[in-house]
């Protein structure tokens, strides 16, 4: 069976301060330490174990550059077992390990709540300047992108190359609802003549099948194997391949129709046809700027499938997979695999029939219905600066100032919900322990990292509590333990005991 | 939407109709269509509120660093 798919999505947001003077590095640090000094407490993060220069395939490629990492920049942990730092010049937020794709969700948008407290932190604190305005997108329209990066637990055992022969069909279109659409291109890979929106804010910036890189030549299959868990046991697939979501439905079905591919992969029960493209970079391209969706791609068996149809056959196969295998992978006892394969099945009609009609579901569809009205009322064109505005004001997290936020889209999870998790850990990963030990002994707690935690309990040396499972330290776990524990030093007898 | 015209359906692995359940609380697509149609216009009303006053500076500002 499947391993279960504990997973999580970390989000660079985009930056800005109002006015000529700009230090995207600064201002993320002002977000970041105003937040950690204001509503949590500052805890370091620990790099012992960070290789992200690691390649799943088992080898560094000649002339690849591995990514760096900072370690001199703001970085807090947060008592929901997140990581909240600056990253390459942005504000990322690293959610908990999670469960399932629905408790990834309320993650994901704790995590906007969670940015959102930090620009008022952060405007209290510097109150003669202009404060950061904090965007959740991918791209400033000028060629430059920044991520939103999922990660999935898999089985060491399963070989790489299934899963990049499994997942490149699914990466490629599924963009038709991870999009959240962009006015325009940026880059050499689409014809800026021709395609006045596109789907999605990152396809065009992919350049590779597979590979190491997330900065440049970027893959539509990353390889960095850093499974920050026992490397034995476990591999954590890191996606650098999908928009950053506002729609709650896009984020649920981004994630959950991921993990149902994984499983299938793992328990080697996929589409009976060979969806292999023929060139998936190119591929990818095409889905983004296809606003029609009947773009026929070209398969490696001499046939041509649409990305619709792809998405279909891969829906069949889990529709098949989940009759066989259930659907427990995602975490629970099937409830959660349940909800992805309706949203996932209403999703792919809604395309069929009219995308126009998701425009309360997409986001893709939600902004270019909104900036087609726009255009109509006001009669201008796709190259009104007002256009690109309103465009780039759909991913503004300020309330007051949020075009998302006004159009009112569908929801999947109460506003009181994903408001717990912004303080409270997922209780069903290791996360819930290291959220709790933070929250309670903040002080004793010197470092902490995904897959450990490092106590300072008076007496040297500092004592490393390891946590290379990431389905143990959970509330059932853990939870008579830690509340049994006096203190961080009885908590580590205990632990030894 | 004109370019709608052409739908294309992959063999086999579609439920028929029949097995599709159709939730009460859900509108019909089209009813849903003019819903939101409708409330994006309400939208339009107001959106001059919320859009940055220069928009074109507005837009021209926003450079961000490359990131992952």
């Amino acid at each position: 069976m499947a391993t279960t798919k504990v997973c999580g999505i970390e989000t660079e947001y985009g930056i800005q301060t109002p006015g000529p003077d700009q230090n995207p590095i600064a201002a993320s640090s002002v977000l970041v330490n105003a937040y950690a000094a204001d509503v949590e407490q500052q805890i370091g993060w620990d790099f012992e174990d960070e290789t992200p220069g690691n390649d799943a395939r088992g080898f560094a490629r000649e002339g690849s550059l591995a990514p760096m990492v900072e370690t001199h920049l703001a970085n807090t942990v947060l008592t929901n077992g997140a990581r909240f730092y600056v990253d390459h010049a942005h504000p990322e937020y690293s959610s908990p390990e999670c469960l399932t794709p629905l408790e990834c969700l309320v993650y994901d948008k704790a995590g906007e709540e969670v940015l959102r407290r930090a620009m008022v932190a952060a405007a209290a604190r510097i109150p003669d300047q202009a404060a950061p305005v904090v965007y959740k997108n991918n791209s400033d329209g000028k060629g430059n992108s920044y991520g939103c990066h999922e990660n999935y637990m898999m089985d060491r055992a399963v070989p790489f190359a299934k899963v990049i022969e499994g997942v490149v069909p699914h990466f490629v279109s599924r963009t038709l609802f991870t999009g959240s659409g962009k006015v325009g291109t940026e880059t050499p890979a689409l014809d800026a003549e021709t395609v006045e929106y596109q789907i999605s804010q990152r396809a065009e910036f992919f350049e590779e099948i597979v590979g190491l890189e997330t900065t440049l030549k970027r893959p539509i299959v990353n390889t960095r194997d850093e499974p920050h868990a026992d490397p034995k046991r476990f591999r954590r697939l890191h996606v650098i391949v999908g928009d950053a979501n506002l729609s709650e439905i896009a984020t649920f079905l981004k994630i959950g129709t991921t993990a149902i591919v994984l499983a299938m992969v793992e328990d080697e029960a996929g589409p009976t046809r060979d969806l292999s493209l023929s060139d998936p970079v190119r591929a990818l391209h095409q889905v983004s700027a296809d606003l029609s969706l009947t773009r026929p791609l070209a398969l490696t068996d001499g046939s041509t499938a649409t990305a619709l149809e792809l998405q279909w056959e891969l829906l069949g196969a889990a529709r098949k997979y989940a009759e066989e295998f259930g659907l427990t992978a995602l975490g629970d006892d099937g409830g959660v695999g349940a909800l992805v394969m309706e949203h996932w099945e209403a999703v792919l009609e809604g395309l069929e029939s009219d995308p126009a009609t998701l425009a309360d579901t997409l986001d893709w569809v939600a902004k270019r219905e909104l900036l087609l009205a726009y255009q109509d009322r006001h009669s201008c064109g796709w190259k009104d600066p007002r256009v690109a505005a309103l465009a780039l004001q759909y991913h503004d997290l300020r309330p007051d100032k949020s075009v998302f936020r006004r159009l009112g889209l569908r929801s999947l999870v109460p506003v009181a919900e994903w408001s717990t998790a912004v303080a409270e850990p997922p209780e069903g990963t290791r996360a819930w322990f290291r959220g709790k030990c933070l929250a309670r002994w903040p002080d004793a707690v010197v470092t902490a990292n995904w897959d450990s935690l490092v106590f300072d309990i008076g007496a040297d040396p500092l004592r490393r509590v390891p946590m290379m499972d990431p389905l143990k330290g959970t509330a059932e776990h853990t939870g008579a333990l830690l509340a049994q524990s006096t203190s961080p030093a009885d908590l580590l007898t205990r632990l030894n005991s | 939407m004109a370019e709608q015209e052409q739908k294309r359906k992959s063999s086999g692995t579609r439920p028929t109709e029949g097995e599709t359940e159709v939730e009460e609380a859900t509108p019909a697509p089209s009813e849903r269509g003019e819903k939101i149609k409708a409330e994006l216009d309400d939208l339009l009303d107001e959106i001059d509120e919320v859009l940055e006053d220069n928009a074109e500076e507005f837009v021209r500002n926003y450079v961000q660093k490359g990131g992952q």
